[in-house]
């Protein structure tokens, strides 16, 4: 029996993979969803670029692009054609090799993510049962290819950019691991339908430390400012892909803003109970919330300067990470506590314990780093 | 460094932002929806009277980078007659010191600009193209009459309490 | 496994997003620590002094737009002042009034510009510079009122001005006057107190008050470094000993007080305006000055508290209708002499905030 049989029945092998009933079984479902997040990702992340330069405009007391289309929204259309049409060129003491495949090691994982994240109740591509902990494997792969991208340009920016993705990106993994733990263990599951059927009320209500948590370490994990080190464009001019032209600069950026719609998305699933809402249909709640993340991470960037480097490395290890364990304790306790008590009150409680912890770690945190004596 | 206001700095920062989010944005939609410019405003390209010119150069020798060339002649009622005008606004650094110097008020500088060129050789003006025109106005710098005549200049002052 | 490492060199500059112009460091680096670092100049030198050499008194006003092309009103009242000191010649109160207008307000707009690089170079994505700009673009909007251009003035003239102002000018400077404060405090709101900018800012790139007095910086830089000289207070030129305003001065000296002594700058700027449109007389702007200037032979040195600093033109005359000789006293070149002292043992991302927070011009610098 063949993997290609078309009659071929998975959930013999994986249990609790089955996607609904469909004409045609497994592969016609993996065919038509493959298709779908395709084009789902390519449009969203084309529509994230219009309306970050938008909304980024707006925030800055201009008007943003409004030439090609109406509102410009056609401007993704027009830029990619332009870097499309742009020259290649490959850094005459780089490794070609590398340089050629950095932008694809980075660009699949990111499209990978979307295969567990359900777009209305059961429509995914694959429900996994270890869902999110693929989503955090599979996301870490891109830092990969930005550290082959970095390496493979011979250039001291790029080389630069790279050692600060690494470290960052890195360092960053933990907390953001751990801030997921507090939902999956008040969901009781790690697939992310499940965690989405499991939330009655959003788990922003009851995980807030969490969700900040999550919010900041996933700002570092797609380079969004206050965490854009790698690709300073005022220290380090562009980072990683400094030396990068034409069809391979496009695929960063479009592998940047991938990435965007992939934090979105999981925050969205994770925190802001995904699908579910009133009296609108499930997928545009899900759209609609998915915009809203995206509008607060491009407020965020029209606001703060960027931390340094050691700055931000010591946030990652001395401030989030205690704190995202002790949300994962307080989590635990409370669940193993209470099973089954009234939400509100533990709603409130754990804003309190946000404030009180967040209060106390600004008192106590330092920064650190500073003048080295050379 | 401690985080020593709890992140307030950054909320009274993400106000700030928001609150542009609902006013009036200042750009200018150049080719549609133009400004007007200052009544003084030193244009490109300079405006020459031919009545009123004299040629007495005085413009030429004020001129700090050389940008104006006159030729003359003597004339029967022991005057000039101005063979060649030529100003390489290529050279032309809109000092508008020529048309301040000129005693007899016949330079004046431009109003426009939109006087951009394909090839240099098309910057250098000469006795001909220097004369006003449907295209070429006047402008008021220096020139106190002309100024009055102009319509007041747009300011950026008088959009601030536009809402959205 | 010992790991064998070394320092590796790198060019910040010529064409670097924020090198605010043409400016070259060459930084050797250790990782991300900076080493060592040194200063190339030299790329935008147009021998200004020596055309300046070259063209009669008059025409020089124009060539000092184009030293410090943010701050070409302050370098035109500079020349002017030279070559009056050095003509004996007299300047009617109004031209003097608008003299001191045009340079405060000249002074808003190009700490306008510093501030913003400055938070633009610390990683704020062009959202304070773009306020900033928006500001500063109502201030160049009254300049194209009075002189019709809008970087390269040209507007002051030896023995005065070189126009009086239309009757709109009034009223709109009153107008900016008024709401400017307003701004200033929302620029404070944006920035201030952000804690990513404190940690960036605060105690980063400290210039102590000595190396401040010895490599002879001047303006904010020095100001920020606690030393409360202002040419304004300490040697008065024009009419500014009829305007009362303090000098702030910061105490630490770091990339912070530098900041926060332009913003208080900008503040005391408007107070001087407020008082002079209050007191502005009436009269002639001009007084008769032939537009070919013969000075005596001798030499004179007028100087100004530019918003970069110590602005001085220092002017030699052999009796003819150009100067002898024609120098320059750049604040930019002399307060980026310090750049090394600040930025040794920084990050890399430190050594733009503190080149940012330096505010230079390198038309100024590399004439």
């Amino acid at each position: 029996m063949s993997l290609f049989d078309p009659g071929l029945n998975l959930s013999a092998y994986y249990p609790g993979t089955l996607p609904p009933e469909w004409p045609g079984g497994y592969w016609i479902h993996w065919g038509v969803f493959v298709v779908i997040i395709l084009a789902f990702v390519l449009l969203m992340a084309m529509g994230f670029i219009w309306l970050e330069r938008r909304e980024v405009g707006r925030f800055q007391a201009r008007l943003g692009p409004n030439r090609v289309g109406p509102f410009g929204v056609l401007q993704p259309v027009a830029d990619a054609i332009k870097v499309l049409t742009k020259e290649d060129i490959i850094p005459a003491k780089g490794d070609k090799l590398v340089y050629w495949l950095a932008p694809v090691v980075a660009f699949v994982p990111v499209l990978m993510v979307f295969a567990v994240v359900p777009f209305q109740d059961g429509a995914l591509l694959a429900d996994l049962n270890i869902g999110i902990l693929y989503v955090v494997a599979i996301s870490s792969v891109s830092v990969v290819g930005v550290f082959m991208a970095g390496w493979s340009s011979n250039n001291k920016y790029s080389l630069l950019g790279a050692m600060r993705a690494v470290s960052q990106l890195v360092s960053y993994e933990i907390p953001l691991g751990l801030s997921i733990l507090g939902v999956v263990v008040l969901a009781g599951s790690l697939s992310l339908n499940s965690i989405v059927e499991a939330q009655h009320i959003p788990f922003i209500l009851l995980q807030p430390l969490g969700f900040l948590i999550y919010m900041a370490a996933a700002a570092a994990e797609i380079n969004r400012t206050p965490f854009d080190l790698l690709e300073a464009d005022s220290e380090i001019v562009a980072g990683f892909h400094t030396e990068y032209s034409g069809m391979k600069f496009a695929l960063f950026y479009l592998v940047e803003y991938c990435e965007v719609l992939a934090v979105s998305v999981i925050v969205t699933t994770l925190f802001l109970a995904g699908w579910k809402g009133p009296l609108l249909p499930p997928l545009l709640w899900f759209l609609i919330k998915v915009f809203g993340v995206f509008t607060v991470i491009v407020w965020v960037r029209a606001t703060v300067p960027r931390l340094r480097v050691d700055q931000v490395m010591a946030f990652a290890w001395k401030c989030l990470l205690p704190l995202a364990l002790i949300n994962l304790l307080i989590t635990g306790i409370q669940v193993l506590v209470w099973p089954e008590v009234l939400p509100w009150a533990v709603v409130f409680l754990n804003l309190a314990i946000m404030v009180v912890l967040i209060l106390l770690w600004s008192k106590f945190f330092k920064l650190g780093g500073g003048r080295v004596e050379v | 460094m401690k985080f020593e206001r709890y992140g307030a700095g950054i909320a009274k920062g993400m106000v700030v932002t928001l609150k542009h989010l609902f006013r009036h944005p200042v750009t200018t939609q150049y080719p549609e929806e133009r400004l007007t410019v200052s009544r003084r405003t030193r244009g490109n390209e300079l405006i020459w009277d031919r009545e009123r010119c004299t040629g007495c150069a005085t413009c030429a020798k004020s001129c700090p980078q050389g940008a104006i060339r006159i030729v003359t002649s003597r004339g029967e009622e022991n005057d000039y007659i101005v063979e060649e005008f030529r100003v390489d606004s290529g050279y032309c650094i809109f000092c508008g010191l020529c048309v301040e110097s000129c005693p007899y008020e016949a330079l004046f500088m431009g109003y426009g600009y939109e006087r951009a060129r394909y090839r240099r050789r098309e910057l250098v003006l000469n006795k001909e193209e220097l004369l006003t025109s449907e295209k070429k106005q006047p402008s008021g710098y220096a020139r106190p009459k002309v100024e009055a005549a102009l319509p007041p200049q747009t300011l950026l002052l008088d959009r601030d309490g536009v809402k959205k | 496994m010992v790991i064998k490492t070394e320092p590796f060199v790198v060019n910040i500059g010529p064409a670097h997003p924020s090198t605010h112009g043409v400016f070259r460091m060459r930084a050797t680096l250790d990782g991300e620590v900076v080493l060592d670092i040194e200063p190339v100049f030299g790329y935008l030198h147009r021998g200004i002094e020596k055309l300046a050499e070259e063209r009669t008194y008059t025409q020089i006003i124009p060539l000092t737009d184009r030293l410090d092309y943010l701050a070409s009103m302050s370098n035109n009242l500079a020349y002017v002042l030279a070559v009056e000191k050095l003509a004996g010649i007299a300047v009617p109160e109004r031209a003097e009034y608008l003299r001191v207008i045009m340079a405060e307000l000249q002074r808003i707009a190009s700490h306008l510009i510093g501030v913003g690089a400055f938070l633009n170079d610390c990683g704020a994505f062009m959202t304070p510079i773009l306020y900033m700009i928006r500001e500063r673009e109502k201030i160049l909007d009254l300049f194209e009122m009075v002189c019709g251009q809008r970087l390269t003035y040209n507007y002051m003239r030896i023995g005065g001005v070189s126009h009086d102002i239309p009757e709109e000018f009034l009223p709109a400077l009153k107008k900016f006057v008024d709401s400017m404060p307003g701004f200033i405090d929302e620029y404070d709101q944006l920035l201030k107190e952000n804690e990513i900018l404190l940690a960036r800012s605060k105690g980063v790139g400290i210039l102590s008050r000595e190396q401040a007095i010895n490599i002879s910086a001047s303006g904010p830089v020095l100001r920020a470094s606690g030393v409360k000289w202002d040419i304004r207070k300490v040697d008065p030129y024009s009419i500014y000993d009829r305007f009362g305003f303090e000098v702030p001065t910061g105490s630490a000296g770091d990339c912070y007080d530098r900041y926060r002594v332009r913003v208080e700058e900008m503040r005391q700027s408007v107070r001087i305006l407020k008082q002079a449109v209050e007191k502005l007389p009436a009269g002639e702007v001009r007084s008769e000055v032939s537009h070919l200037v013969r000075p005596p032979a001798g030499e004179a040195y007028g100087h100004i508290e530019a918003p970069r600093g110590e602005l001085g033109f220092y002017l030699v005359s052999d009796n003819s209708i150009a100067p002898y000789r024609f120098h320059v006293r750049a604040p930019s070149l002399l307060n980026l002499t310090a750049l090394r002292e600040m930025v040794v043992g920084w990050k890399v991302a430190d050594v733009l905030a503190i080149f940012g927070s330096i505010d230079i011009c390198m038309g100024e610098a590399d004439r």
